[in-house]
């Protein structure tokens, strides 16, 4: 598409509506080979809509859309064939077995019988899942699944990732063995476009990432970029007695910005001690007292106004 | 199956067809290797109903009228209902259960079109294993009806396709309904329309036991005019009406097919 730039994915007034409702309105997003894009919203945002027409399962009602180049529109297929999608919630193939849904699914794509027995002995050796090769899916615990739905994302070496919240319903260990999984996928020079509203992930794996919330963008940038533009270097977290109403009038003087959550009130400040030390000569006495590096959590609070929620 | 459909593609939707409607058998045949009750069961079902009405009930009844007014054995003469039967119960089993679950509850069309399959291929897909299905049984139901000495006639070696056709165009119609189920309660519908049809489209009985005014609701039935087609074929009464039968499963079949892609189209690109 002429004009459109040299992205992996590039929308230019992208909108999405079902009936009269418009999840994602006009959005602009360019996308460079071999980054990890993501996208941060809560739920409802406009991410998976926004992620299913870059995955040509959705046709776009309004604006342009070239992903790796082609119109979604004209050329689905033929784009799909150099995806790589894990959707948000797992659609392994329960009656086969785990071998076989890395098979079968790569000759969904044409590959031949030959290549897929190679490639699916390859991808369950990258999913730690060799020893429950012949299990049913139904057997694998949620983080094998997850596990295993990436893999077969990778059957046919796609150009470009996407990943609907890659980590969701996970334990720890097992998101840590995820984003170790994808890390190695991105030096490997793999382009990924991640959604997830776990701050804590964004910053662990985008190098660039936008905000989104009600359907439009209202931030973008690098996750340091975004906690240096959008908040303060520190955060100062103060606990008071849930029945009395937290000083917030004698706290505003010594933050640059002051959020107050039902469980406790954040000061946004350049040095966290100090500020500790100047609340508490101001004769503040909170609960308790934390100081901590500003997170996305922080930028997300400023721009939507709210903590996360589901 | 490429050919007569490629000429079709200006009623589907656009990029909705890879050409690969194959793999789709290929998935099926694999997940079959453990779901192979299932299609033993399928095979048993119509064996059993012939040897309760045919044999049990066929001693008090003795001999009905054929299609050519030849006396014949009541074995014989509802073996081929049941023949005609069995392919429409095997193809509308897959077409709608099985094909219900994986839309709605499985996801696996979804997963499916992150690949470069479309609705198209899966509509194909699916309904040529219920084809295949169907023709397994038809097979298996035909040998049994040779061994019994119920097939009277050379011409009962056209019943496998008739059966294959049977089973494609009940298939088709069957995913095509399936796309407008909201939940499992939806499949009494299925139930509904096709108990009835089994038990009074003529299958163990011919068509004049009816007053004239129902004989013309039982002979809008679709399974009416496969029951038709195999008694005419195993008995060897072939006649030129029989084309007109022949005409209405090609239309159903084709109807049904376009209709079930176009709903799958809709249903997944949302």
């Amino acid at each position: 598409m002429p004009g459109m730039g040299e992205g992996l994915v590039v929308a230019r007034g992208l909108r999405k509506s079902f009936g009269a409702f418009e999840a994602v309105r006009g959005i602009e997003v360019e996308v460079a080979e071999g980054e990890v894009f993501g996208f941060l919203g809560p739920n409802g945002a406009g991410k998976s809509s926004t992620m299913r027409m870059i995955a040509c399962v959705s046709p776009r009602s309004a604006g342009e859309l070239s992903v790796l180049g082609r119109d979604p529109d004209r050329e689905g297929p033929r784009i799909r064939a150099r995806l790589g999608v894990v959707p948000q919630l797992d659609n392994l193939d329960i009656e086969l077995s785990v071998r076989e849904n890395l098979e079968v699914y790569g000759r969904y794509f044409g590959l031949s019988r030959r290549h897929v027995r190679a490639k699916a002995g390859e991808l369950l050796e990258f999913a730690r899942l060799t020893d429950r090769a012949d299990a049913k899916v139904d057997a694998l615990s949620g983080g094998m699944k997850r596990r295993l739905t990436i893999a077969r994302a990778l059957v046919n070496d796609p150009d470009l990732l996407l990943l609907d919240e890659p980590t969701t319903g996970l334990d720890p260990q097992a998101r840590h063995l995820l984003w170790e999984r994808l890390y190695r996928l991105k030096r490997e020079g793999v382009t990924q476009i991640i959604t997830t509203h776990y701050m804590d992930e964004a910053e662990q794996l985008c190098d660039r990432l936008v905000v989104m919330d009600g359907g439009v963008i209202v931030a973008e940038g690098s996750p340091a970029g975004l906690i240096e533009r959008w908040s303060t270097r520190e955060v100062l977290e103060l606990r008071f007695p849930s029945d009395a109403a937290p000083p917030v009038a004698e706290l505003q003087p010594h933050a640059e910005r002051v959020e107050l959550l039902p469980d406790r009130v954040l000061l946004y400040v350049p040095h966290g001690e100090r500020a500790q030390a100047a609340v508490h000569a101001a004769g503040v006495r909170p609960l308790s007292a934390l100081v901590r590096r500003s997170s996305l959590e922080d930028v997300f609070l400023r721009l939507t106004g709210r903590t996360l929620v589901d | 199956m490429t050919a007569p459909i490629s000429g079709l593609t200006w009623l589907l939707p656009a990029g909705s067809y890879a050409g690969r409607a194959r793999m789709l058998l290929l998935r099926s045949a694999t997940a079959s290797r453990r779901t192979w009750p299932a299609v033993v069961s399928g095979f048993a079902e119509p064996v059993f109903y012939l040897l309760a009405m045919g044999t049990g009930l066929g001693a008090l009844v003795g001999t009905l009228p054929g299609p050519d007014g030849r006396e014949l054995s009541y074995a014989a003469f509802i073996a081929p209902g049941l023949l005609a039967a069995s392919a429409m119960n095997g193809a509308v089993f897959d077409a709608t259960f099985n094909v219900f679950f994986k839309l709605r509850d499985s996801k696996l069309y979804d997963a499916m079109l992150a690949t470069p399959l479309g609705p198209v291929d899966i509509a194909l897909g699916e309904i040529g294993w219920a084809l295949l299905r169907g023709g397994l049984y038809a097979t298996g139901f035909l040998s049994v009806m040779a061994v019994a000495g119920l097939v009277t006639s050379p011409w009962a070696l056209l019943a496998l396709p008739v059966a294959l056709l049977v089973a494609f165009a009940f298939a088709a119609v069957g995913m095509a309904a399936t796309s407008f189920m909201r939940s499992w309660q939806d499949f009494d519908f299925v139930t509904l329309a096709v108990l009835p049809m089994f038990l009074f489209g003529t299958t163990f009985y011919p068509l004049s036991v009816y007053p004239p005014v129902v004989q013309v609701v039982v002979e809008c039935l679709p399974l009416y005019h496969a029951v038709e087609l195999m008694r005419g074929l195993t008995t060897g009464a072939v006649h030129w009406g029989m084309l007109g039968h022949l005409a209405y499963f090609v239309v159903m079949a084709l109807v049904g097919v376009v209709f079930a892609a176009r709903r799958l189209h809709a249903l997944l690109l949302r």
